[in-house]
Parts: C-alpha cells; sequence; structure tokens
C-alpha cells in the first residue's frame, strides 16, 4: 500500500498519479459541502453567477461539522455519503474542482466526468469524525452561514488520512475491494 | 414519582454521554474484528475508528459529527406517576439541552419538502413508548446517523417467498448499501407482525448486545447464517474492501398475519450508539 502526501490546490499531474488504493494525506486548504450547499452552487452556475470561492484546482469534503466545543478548533468533522451529491458534482468537476472526499460509492457519471476532467475521489474514515478533526488547524466559514452546519467551511488542514476510493483513470476500490475478498461472486 | 424535570436532566446527560461513549460490546467486537480482518487497509480503517473512539471517549466530544434524530425508546411502567409536566415535552427539553451542552450538531429539520428549515435544537426526538408492567420508567437513548438510517429498508414478502425470501431480501439490502452506512454494520431484522412494527421490531433489534443470540435457535441459526452471508461480500470496512462487513445481526420476530411476510432490514454504522437509565 502506497502513502502518499499531497498539497491542495491539486493540478493534474498530482492527481494522474494517484491510484485507487493509496493512502493519502493531505495538507492546504479544503471546502466543507454537502446538500444544500451544492443545491446552492449548482443553481448559481446556472445564474451565471460566481461561486463563493474558486473551485479551480480545489478539493471539496462532503461534510458538515459538530460545532466546535470551547478550545477546540472544531467539532467531530467525519465524511457524509457521497452520492447524495452526485446529480451536482459533473457540473463542478467540469468548473475545474480536482478532489471530492467523502464516503461510499459514486454513479457512472460522476467517475466518466472524473475521467473526463482528471479529478481524483477519496474515501475519509466514516464515523472517525472525532479523530479527523484534530488534522483541522483553522476552520473559517465562507458562504452560506444561514446553513448552520451545511455551510461552506474553509478548513486548513495536516495531514487530513483519506484513501484514494476512485482514481482519475476510472480504477475503483469499491469494486476492486469486493473483488479480491467476496466470497460469493463465483 | 418521576419528576417531569427528572426526566429531562437524564435526557440531556444520556444525549451526551451516548455520543461520546461507545457501548462496550461495539468497542469488543471492533477490537476483535482487527485480527479477523485480513485486508491491510480494513485492518488500518478499524484501528483509525478504535482510535477515534478512544479520542471521543476521553475528550467528552461526539465520536461522529452525525449525531442523528434522537431516537428515543421508553419502556414506562403503568403504574408510574410524571409530575410536573408531560413525558413527551420532557424528553425534547432534555434534548434541546443536551444538544447545546455537549456541542453536538442539530440534524433536524422542521419539515421534509419545501422548506427544510433546521429547528435549531435537534428537537423534535423520536419517542417510543412500551408500557410495561411496574412503577418505573427506563429511557433508552440512540442517536443514529442518517448514513446508515438510509440504506434500511423494508418489504412485505409474500409466505411463499419463505427463509429465502428473507435472506435475499436482507443480502440485497445490504449489498446495494454497499459503503454507505460505515461498515462494518449492524443489521437488525424485523420479520413478521405488520407494516408499522416490523420496522420497530428491526430498530429495538439493535439494541440488543453484539454476539448475542434470538432465543428460538432457529432464529439464532439464520442470525449466524446472514452474518456469514453479509461477511462473505467482500464489502469490507468503509465499503473498500474486506471480511469484516458486519460485527453482528440480530433477528427478531412476532406473530403474523396468515397471508402476509413483512421483513425489515435496520442497518447501523460501527458507531453503534445508545444509553439507557432507569428512574422512579
Amino acid at each position: 500500500m502506497r502513502e502518499v502526501y499531497i498539497k491542495t490546490p491539486l493540478d493534474d499531474e498530482t492527481v494522474s498519479q494517484l491510484a485507487a488504493g493509496d493512502k493519502v494525506y493531505i495538507s492546504g486548504v479544503i471546502y466543507t459541502a454537502r446538500d444544500a450547499a451544492h443545491e446552492r452552487m449548482v443553481k448559481l452556475i446556472r445564474e451565471a453567477r460566481p461561486l463563493p470561492f474558486d473551485i479551480a484546482g480545489q478539493a471539496i469534503y462532503y461534510a458538515g461539522p459538530a460545532p466546535a466545543a470551547p478550545g477546540h478548533v472544531i467539532g467531530s468533522v467525519g465524511p457524509t455519503t457521497s452520492s447524495r451529491m452526485d446529480v451536482y458534482t459533473p457540473m463542478l468537476l467540469d468548473r475545474g474542482l480536482k478532489c471530492m472526499v467523502g464516503k461510499g460509492g459514486r454513479s457512472k457519471d460522476v467517475v466518466s466526468s472524473m475521467i473526463k476532467n482528471t479529478a481524483v475521489y477519496m474515501a475519509a474514515v466514516g464515523g472517525a469524525g472525532a479523530k479527523i478533526a484534530r488534522c483541522v488547524e483553522e476552520c473559517s466559514i465562507v458562504a452560506f452561514e444561514d446553513l448552520g452546519p451545511e455551510a461552506i467551511y474553509k478548513l486548513n488542514v495536516h495531514e487530513f488520512p483519506a484513501i484514494v476510493a476512485i482514481d482519475c483513470h476510472g480504477n475503483n476500490q469499491y469494486i476492486r475491494g469486493k473483488q479480491m475478498y467476496g466470497r460469493d461472486q463465483r | 414519582m418521576i419528576r417531569a424535570d427528572e426526566i429531562a436532566g437524564a435526557a440531556a446527560r444520556l444525549c451526551i454521554e451516548a455520543n461520546s461513549i461507545l457501548p462496550d460490546d461495539v468497542m469488543a467486537s471492533l477490537t476483535k474484528a482487527t485480527d479477523t480482518e485480513e485486508s491491510q487497509l480494513g485492518k488500518d480503517i478499524l484501528k483509525e475508528i478504535i482510535d477515534n473512539d478512544i479520542i471521543a471517549c476521553r475528550g467528552n466530544v461526539p465520536m461522529c459529527q452525525d449525531t442523528g434524530m434522537t431516537t428515543v425508546f421508553v419502556e414506562l411502567g403503568q403504574d408510574a406517576r410524571i409530575v410536573g409536566g408531560n413525558l413527551i415535552d420532557a424528553i425534547n427539553t432534555g434534548v434541546a439541552a443536551g444538544y447545546k451542552a455537549g456541542y453536538l450538531r442539530k440534524s433536524v429539520d422542521a419539515e421534509p419538502l419545501f422548506d427544510r428549515i433546521n429547528t435549531g435544537d435537534n428537537t423534535p426526538a423520536i419517542v417510543h413508548v412500551d408500557i410495561i408492567p411496574g412503577d418505573k420508567l427506563h429511557m433508552e437513548i440512540a442517536p443514529k446517523g442518517a448514513g446508515s438510517e438510509n440504506m434500511c429498508a423494508l418489504k412485505m414478502l409474500k409466505p411463499a417467498d419463505g427463509i429465502k425470501g428473507v435472506k435475499k431480501f436482507i443480502l440485497d439490502t445490504v449489498k446495494s448499501a454497499g459503503g454507505n452506512p460505515c461498515p462494518p454494520i449492524i443489521v437488525g431484522v424485523g420479520v413478521g407482525g405488520n407494516f408499522e412494527t416490523v420496522a420497530l421490531m428491526a430498530k429495538k433489534a439493535l439494541l440488543r448486545r453484539v454476539g448475542s443470540r434470538n432465543k428460538d435457535p432457529r432464529y439464532a441459526a439464520l442470525e449466524e447464517e446472514l452474518l456469514d452471508m453479509i461477511n462473505a461480500t467482500g464489502i469490507g470496512p468503509q465499503g473498500l474492501g474486506g471480511r469484516v462487513t458486519a460485527l453482528d445481526v440480530h433477528v427478531d420476530y412476532m406473530a403474523v398475519h396468515i397471508a402476509s411476510l413483512p421483513v425489515a432490514c435496520a442497518i447501523q454504522c460501527h458507531a453503534a450508539r445508545h444509553k439507557g437509565v432507569t428512574l422512579g
């Protein structure tokens, strides 16, 4: 198993070297966005208005944090189920989004768009939000504050742990893993 | 006599504790799984989960940001008397207080289709009340995230579908859920009853201790068989491949109409949180 350390924003060269199954440690800025924030971003795109942040080369983390307790930067902040964002994702990939972090599989449309746009999808460990919160060094709200936990947060992270679930060549660890360990596939 | 403010106080405390302290049976099962798991990636994921749960417990912070819609299972003794307010209001007061004081995420929208505005205090809780003999009140609080909740399913099978049909439905549900509900999962199965009771039965089966078996040896054997079938899928920790997809399967049943075979599959993520208290 390969371990790779990357820094955001990402370029095509970095993305194309990441392979399904790699363990990745991300440092730099990542933006949280989930259902409601995606709906609003896509609405802005359809109305030809600017997005709240320049999405080119960036990473989006599908997450909605718990509130920060006193003395903490952020509360628990694990990934949410990515497939709920599938309908919105190709539009963002077409605008330069390079990396998504979440949990669970993606639709065929998303994978095709990832291949077309050289983008990567990573899985963070769902239900490990208390530990993941320790990688977050700074946290601020960028947009949609009225959405509470569903607002877009800008997170400065240091060595945020993730696993390449689907790489930009379409290799899919969810499928590969089942093939390797499934005993009912014969 | 049980005071309403006592119920509210207990509910608040349980919300905080349930979200930060994983039950010992689940923790033991996760630890055992790190030995059973053959995939290195799977082993690493299980260790991350255990690490996370220790951090949450020691730091008194929620193990998962999705602190759920608060589901409360109440067993109320028929001779118990609640004074100073009503049961449901007291629970909701406690939930609101607990989610504020514990810095837990408020994840409840007031209405599902048009506005979806967050209620801001994680109420209303979902409260199930069973009347039992005695004069005490037992309250079990189970916060459950939507990642696993969204993967639950119910089907009205035909009696002719039988055991084979039940197995197929459970396996299909787990397979189509894949990595979404944060495996390793715990699977609660309800069989029999009717449309609305079968789902509740499956949910309550999740509260049983990991490793416990149905008293009926035939259902106990079915639990073992379903567990083997689920762990043969290769879905593995977080869906990324491995031997440990489920920590356990609990099947409960009840009487059923001659023409029906309802089955419900409740899927619980590894953060199988619940904590209870008895008052009175």
